[in-house]
């Protein structure tokens, strides 16, 4: 099997290099044969774009701006943009993924939507678009989750979801995605299943990714329009499953004079045993149906990450990210809860925008790594509202 | 000749294969109860391997794989502990996983320990077909592994011909479109499948299972199929008593 280590999009298999693949059971298959066969006809369809980027102009609010962020630049002596995905309908990148699955399910004449949801913004994009599209939709959130994010729960409630609580295992983002794999299999015919990262069986992770590029399609644009030229030296984002990542790398792929960037959450620090660093603590195998790295112990049993940011609390890493940290295409740097947390409240005092914590990751790379005069666009992936509790918590601002 | 093809030469029918998880309710439990599966009239003993994120499985099962876990099962342990199968157990033996697990201990060496303690087939459910075909089949065949595969009412006529093609042993054939542990009597639509698949004639046995649980929903079962499984009934029946008495009583109530 011949592995062309330097092409980073999926292959016909579903694989990039070795990872990727559809590892799931028997009863599962025909869901995600229907999916393998059809998404590329209809989502390259022009009705299908036509409206797809009529709701992300009207509806999300897209283009969002690429920002010069001047104090920022001036500390780290740099030019820093801030892709601003925060300013989205819902307050992350999250809703692109949805739109674009919305639309597919409907396409596939499918009647119900599930998702899973760790902290709960994939939910309320999935709630949301549901609610736009007056689907019928249920969310799996893992019960303790369901504790700490109260406020999201509430609004996919509002947003006329089903919350369903995980009870199984760790009663987290992981345990949510398993029931909503068995959801599936068990309601295998009139139910779409909107995962919201670049994770899961394929077609999912190149599902996700292209409705996701729409931010490096703009940023490409953008910058031309700034500064002259497409590329940036740096694409700097956060990778929990990586889906704004994917996003935001995916039109500087094949551009290797355009540095990628992972910042990925460290927890108390990956030489503990509370992190979600995958790549750092990681080993290969197979995760949510698909081959990718993820924390597991030495016989095969997946291992609860930490994160004081819900939203990259996740095990393992989409398959085209393990493939860019194999190969040497992106650069990982692990975060930890403090430097993070630092760095979300530096962005809030120099340029007055509270990132979410997850976001908040890929600003505090800003300090780990050489960047003077260079070019930098970071992934602004989310707004800080949902994190305020845990801000609050910390204390130190 | 591997134990399983052994049995359906001179079995045809009502084939009872029963399955509980590895480690299941002690650590230790695993050896004794097969031998009292065997001893009770079973025709196969299925052994789960447990695993942290069984997608396939409903709550009975899951409960028993972090139960096990949390006892201190693994695959290594669990290989260890059947080294002595082969002065106990006659029958045939299958494991049933997940992928990661046999990916972590190796595939092969996987096989060849199989071969080692005695294991005649293996059932990964999430391990595809064709990854299967490309780099692990050579492996099985090696050491006389079956590899048993799934069909569910949604698996195309063509790809269960594909299936009947690669099959060793037995085909699983899935009653309805679930995870394992869903309850319900058997309705005019699985029975439609059920028939589909008999004009078939396939070349493989079948087996029937999911929402296989006692005597009525066995010998129905088993109109279709050259015998069924049991799971989550048989895990549900060890919750509340798990002696070698109460283990013969369970399987004298089904083949009875």
């Amino acid at each position: 099997m011949g592995i062309n280590r330097q092409n980073y999009n999926v292959d016909a298999r579903g694989y990039y290099g070795k990872f990727g693949g559809a590892f799931v059971p028997e009863m599962l298959l025909p869901n995600v044969l229907e999916l393998q066969e059809n998404y590329l006809e209809i989502i390259h369809r022009p009705s299908f774009k036509k409206e797809f980027d009529y709701l992300l102009k009207d509806y999300v609010g897209r283009p969002t701006p690429l920002y010069l962020a001047q104090r920022l630049s001036q500390k780290y002596q740099s030019q820093i943009y801030l892709k601003r995905e925060d300013l989205c309908h819902t307050g992350a990148h999250k809703v692109n993924n949805t739109i674009g699955q919305i639309l597919l399910a409907k396409a596939l004449n499918k009647k119900k939507i599930i998702a899973e949801t760790g902290a709960g913004q994939h939910g309320v994009a999935t709630a949301t678009v549901c609610a736009l599209m007056g689907m019928e939709c249920i969310i799996y959130m893992g019960a303790v989750d369901m504790v700490r994010q109260r406020p999201n729960v509430e609004r996919m409630k509002i947003l006329g979801a089903e919350v369903r609580a995980a009870q199984s295992g760790s009663q987290t983002l992981k345990d949510a995605t398993n029931e909503a794999m068995r959801h599936w299999i068990n309601h295998p015919t009139d139910t779409h299943y909107i995962i919201g990262s670049v994770v899961g069986p394929h077609p999912y992770p190149d599902l996700v990714a292209r409705f996701q590029s729409v931010i490096s399609q703009e940023i490409k644009w953008q910058l031309k329009e700034q500064i002259g030229t497409e590329n940036p030296d740096m694409v700097i984002a956060c990778v929990g499953g990586g889906s704004n990542a994917a996003g935001a790398y995916y039109h500087y792929l094949d551009r290797p004079q355009v540095q990628l960037v992972a910042a990925e959450a460290a927890g108390l620090g990956v030489d503990t045993d509370k992190s979600a660093a995958t790549t750092f603590l990681g080993s290969e195998g197979v995760l949510h149906g698909s081959r990718t790295l993820l924390m597991q112990t030495a016989d095969g049993q997946v291992i609860e990450p930490y994160s004081i940011s819900a939203g990259l609390d996740y095990p393992g890493i989409g398959p085209i990210h393990a493939h860019l940290f194999d190969s040497g295409r992106a650069k990982f740097c692990a975060v930890t809860d403090e430097e993070a947390m630092l760095a979300g409240i530096e962005l809030s005092r120099l340029e007055g925008i509270i990132p979410a914590i997850e976001t908040a990751h890929a600003i505090a790379v800003l300090s780990k790594i050489a960047i003077k005069d260079k070019v930098v666009v970071i992934n602004l992936s989310g707004r800080g509202d949902k994190d305020l509790d845990t801000y609050i918590k910390w204390g130190k601002y | 000749m591997n134990r399983i093809d052994e049995l359906f030469a001179r079995k045809k029918s009502g084939v009872l294969n029963i399955y509980f998880t590895a480690g299941y309710p002690r650590a230790d439990d695993t050896l004794r109860i097969a031998r009292a599966l065997e001893v009770a009239g079973t025709d196969i003993i299925e052994i789960g391997i447990p695993y942290s994120d069984p997608i396939a499985d409903g709550p009975t099962i899951q409960n028993s794989s972090e139960t096990a876990l949390e006892g201190g099962m693994s695959l290594k342990v669990l290989m260890n502990q059947l080294q002595e199968l082969r002065r106990y157990v006659k029958i045939p033996v299958i494991l049933m996983g997940y992928i990661n697990p046999i990916l972590q201990y190796g595939i092969e060496q996987f096989c060849v320990d199989c071969k080692d303690v005695g294991i005649d087939g293996v059932i990964l459910p999430d391990l595809p077909l064709q990854e299967y075909q490309e780099m692990y089949q050579v492996f099985f065949e090696q050491n006389d592994l079956f590899n048993i595969f799934l069909i569910t009412p949604q698996t195309s006529v063509v790809r269960i011909e594909k299936i009947d093609e690669y099959s060793k042993g037995f085909i699983y054939m899935v009653s309805s479109a679930s995870i394992t542990g869903a309850k319900q009597a058997v309705s005019d639509v699985q029975i439609d499948y059920f028939r589909r698949v008999q004009k078939m004639n396939l070349k493989t046995n079948k087996l029937i299972g999911f929402g296989i649980s006692n005597k009525e929903t066995f010998d129905n079962a088993c109109r279709f199929a050259q015998g069924a499984i049991i799971g989550s009934a048989f895990i549900n029946q060890l919750n509340q008593d798990a002696s070698d008495d109460a283990i013969r009583s369970f399987v004298s109530a089904i083949k009875d």
